[in-house]
């Protein structure tokens, strides 16, 4: 079953505009910026400090923060399961997740490709609107700017955000000791085979969606329920879930043993990852976390992820070990053991 | 997941490994001849689990690794000087050419395109009717219907854009190039099963006759390969060489008439040139004289500048089984997949790169 769709979604008929496409001038600052902004954008995120217009927001902050930054180029914009608009908003409420923290604000710049069709702005709005109100974090301050048609791909953002860090979280790769257990919220891969699919026009029996989602809620309530138990967070993206590992190994001094059997991924796309000759611990991930935890509370922690709405997959992966430091190593299925490697550039696809 | 479940299955594979270890008596070096093969023995770990004696050695079914350089050189000549749309598959991108590689040749600007199939090229062609369209056509006999028919679909629609740039390669032949090399210390092989999905098996009676040696084709999961590891052993503790099929699933005897048909309408049979391992008779697959307008070489003429191999790579020594790619010295220290001296590794199916990535053998040494 897959979960992804927020319960309550805002919608909105599109404005009426002078126009159907993005063009030059939209970026010129000018009033075409403004009719831009306040037909389209300003309704739709509406807060006190968009409503200033000033050339920033003025926050009064207290305690540790969190602050992340992220760029989305995703082609093509529109996806199964979701668009760049929901992508950059989660994207960067994740990564502020990832640190412990609650997003709480979060800018938003724009650089549109001169013809991107108003509709499909509109569209990428709204699910940036509903996003931002999934996660609750407010857009407060951003930025619009058009490059000539041919300089993009229809639509580049930016976010980035702040967020407060929960105070019973010590996270990092530090707090990391041998015994921990390395668990996976959810099946893998799910967002780089959605986009692949379409890339390539391939059709499966049912479509695979984007995992793209909010974790901060489901990352909240375990670092409110298990505290230091939680060693760290981290949202594999980019890479996969085998770039990460080989991160987390690689910094905290100390190996990773995976069991190949314990690693979640949906038969459709194992299907499609086979038939594209990837492998799905080194596709992208929008929507899962990983979460090396105390040893002794891992079982406690998969029973309260089965509970999570999104966490039914959610599974054990393996263990944090002294031997091997640096480096991750799988058990097969069949009972081999061979270690798992950092690849080179993307995965490219082999011949047969 | 259905079919590919059935075949990673824990006990059928202890089972497998349990009866090779009754019946082994003696060493054995068993190849296996395609990159896919290879891939899957260690990528499932399998090398490890092989009792003693049963030494797997892996040969030259990479299409990635034996393309020439000169081959590379010329797509990529094709891409950054005659502005042509180069299409391939994507594990021969990162192959280094004398100058660089297809990777680095589209960040300089050429318009490079990954593909999973010759017909998206023709599509391509027709979508862009005032560029031209190569597609560089790479493989064994598995993908060569599939190129074949994009030249008779090229054809069909009167496309004058579209081009191929044969690179094909065939396993018979490579088959009887290791057995007539006098330090080859093969003992069996498993043939490729894929390429008999097309081929059938009529072409490898002769090879067991004339070399007699026992020949198995085989599937790519684990309980495929060990099956097949054991047909093999069993026939050699015996004294016995035959031709068996373990791939019954997929592989029929007369394989796809259609395609075969298919390939020898529009290709013929010629010498070619394997990299690192030099010119093998009547390996190569080359666009016959009817279809000469379809073929790159023809239309854009020969490469200009002649490669020369790294003479420091010793894949053909890996490749024919004479060494393993630890044994290289190059391997892991001035050869690596982020600068690779040569072909193998590089691609996935490369015998270093399945090595350096996944095993085992030298770093899982280091770990013991």
């Amino acid at each position: 079953m897959i979960k992804n769709q927020p319960v309550m979604r805002f919608t909105c008929p599109m404005p009426q505009t002078d126009f159907d496409t993005i063009t030059i001038g939209h970026g010129s600052g000018g009033k075409l910026t403004r009719q831009l902004l306040e037909s389209m954008v300003f309704p739709l995120l509406n807060n006190e400090w968009l409503a200033g217009q000033g050339d920033g927001a003025v926050l009064e902050l207290r305690g540790k923060m969190a602050f992340s930054t992220d760029s989305f180029v995703v082609s093509p914009v529109f996806f199964p399961g979701g668009n760049i608009g929901d992508l950059a908003i989660n994207g960067t409420v994740n990564d502020l997740a990832m640190c412990g923290a609650e997003p709480d604000y979060i800018s938003l710049s724009f650089i549109l490709e001169e013809g991107l069709p108003i509709t499909e702005f509109w569209e990428i709005l709204l699910s940036i609107r509903n996003a931002c109100d999934a996660a609750g974090v407010r857009v407060i301050t951003g930025d619009t700017k058009v490059v000539e048609r041919g300089k993009g791909d229809k639509i580049f953002i930016n976010t980035t955000g702040i967020g407060r860090v929960h105070p019973g979280a010590k996270l990092g790769e530090a707090m990391v000791r041998p015994g921990d257990k390395v668990i996976v919220s959810g099946p893998l891969a799910r967002h780089g085979i959605a986009i692949m699919s379409i890339r390539k026009g391939l059709e499966f029996e049912t479509q695979i969606l984007s995992d793209t989602r909010p974790l901060h809620d489901i990352c909240r309530l375990l670092l409110y329920t298990y505290g230091a138990g939680i060693r760290m967070f981290r949202d594999p993206t980019r890479g996969g879930v085998a770039t990460v590992l080989h991160e987390i190994a690689d910094k905290a001094r100390l190996g990773i043993d995976l069991d190949e059997k314990n690693i979640p991924v949906e038969e459709q796309v194992a299907g499609a990852c086979e038939m594209l000759g990837l492998d799905p611990m080194y596709v992208a991930n929008e929507g899962l976390f990983i979460a090396i935890v105390d040893g002794g509370l891992a079982g406690d922690i998969l029973t309260e992820l089965h509970r999570w709405p999104n966490g039914g997959q959610a599974a054990i992966l393996g263990t944090v070990t002294e031997n091997h430091p640096g480096m991750v190593v799988l058990n097969s299925a069949i009972g081999g053991r061979r270690v798992l490697p950092l690849i080179t550039g993307e995965q490219l696809p082999r011949i047969c | 997941m259905k079919h590919l479940t059935e075949y990673r299955d824990a006990d059928l594979v202890e089972n497998l490994l349990h009866q090779l270890k009754k019946v082994t008596t003696k060493p054995w070096n068993i190849m296996e001849v395609c990159g896919g093969q290879t891939h899957g023995l260690v990528k499932h770990g399998i090398l490890e689990m092989l009792p003693e004696g049963i030494t797997m050695i892996h040969g030259p079914g990479c299409p990635v690794c034996v393309t020439p350089v000169s081959h590379i050189d010329q797509a990529i000549e094709l891409a950054l000087e005659k502005d042509v749309i180069l299409c391939s598959y994507g594990d021969m991108l990162r192959v280094p050419g004398s100058r660089m590689s297809l990777l680095q040749a589209r960040a300089k600007g050429a318009d490079i395109r990954i593909m999973y199939s010759p017909l998206e090229a023709v599509h391509i062609a027709r979508e862009n009717p005032d560029r031209q369209v190569v597609f560089f056509a790479v493989g064994f006999e598995t993908t060569a219907p599939a190129n074949a028919l994009s030249v008779v679909q090229a054809e069909k629609a009167g496309l004058k854009n579209y081009a191929i740039l044969s690179a094909h390669v065939l396993v018979p032949p490579a088959i009887e190039a290791i057995m007539l090399d006098k330090e080859t210390r093969v003992h069996g092989f498993l043939a490729a099963g894929h390429v008999c999905t097309v081929m059938g098996l009529s072409e490898y009676y002769p090879l067991v006759a004339t070399y007699k040696i026992p020949v198995v084709v085989t599937g790519f999961e684990p309980v495929d390969l060990l099956e097949g590891i054991l047909m093999v052993v069993k026939q050699l503790e015996k004294g016995e060489h035959r031709l068996e099929n373990q791939y019954k699933r997929v592989v029929w005897p007369d394989g796809n008439k259609q395609a075969v048909a298919l390939i020898h309408s529009v290709f013929e049979n010629r010498d070619r040139e394997w990299r690192g391992i030099g010119s093998i008779p009547m390996s190569g697959l080359f666009l016959r004289d009817e279809y000469r307008d379809y073929d790159a070489q023809f239309r854009f003429g020969p490469a200009t500048a002649t490669a020369v191999e790294q003479v420091e790579c010793l894949s053909g020594d890996v490749m024919k089984g004479k060494i393993k790619p630890v044994e290289c010295p190059h391997f892991g220290t001035t050869c690596t997949p982020e600068h690779p001296v040569g072909a193998p590794m590089v691609s996935s199916e490369g015998a270093c790169a399945a090595y350096y990535n996944f095993s085992s053998q030298h770093r899982m040494q280091e770990l013991k």
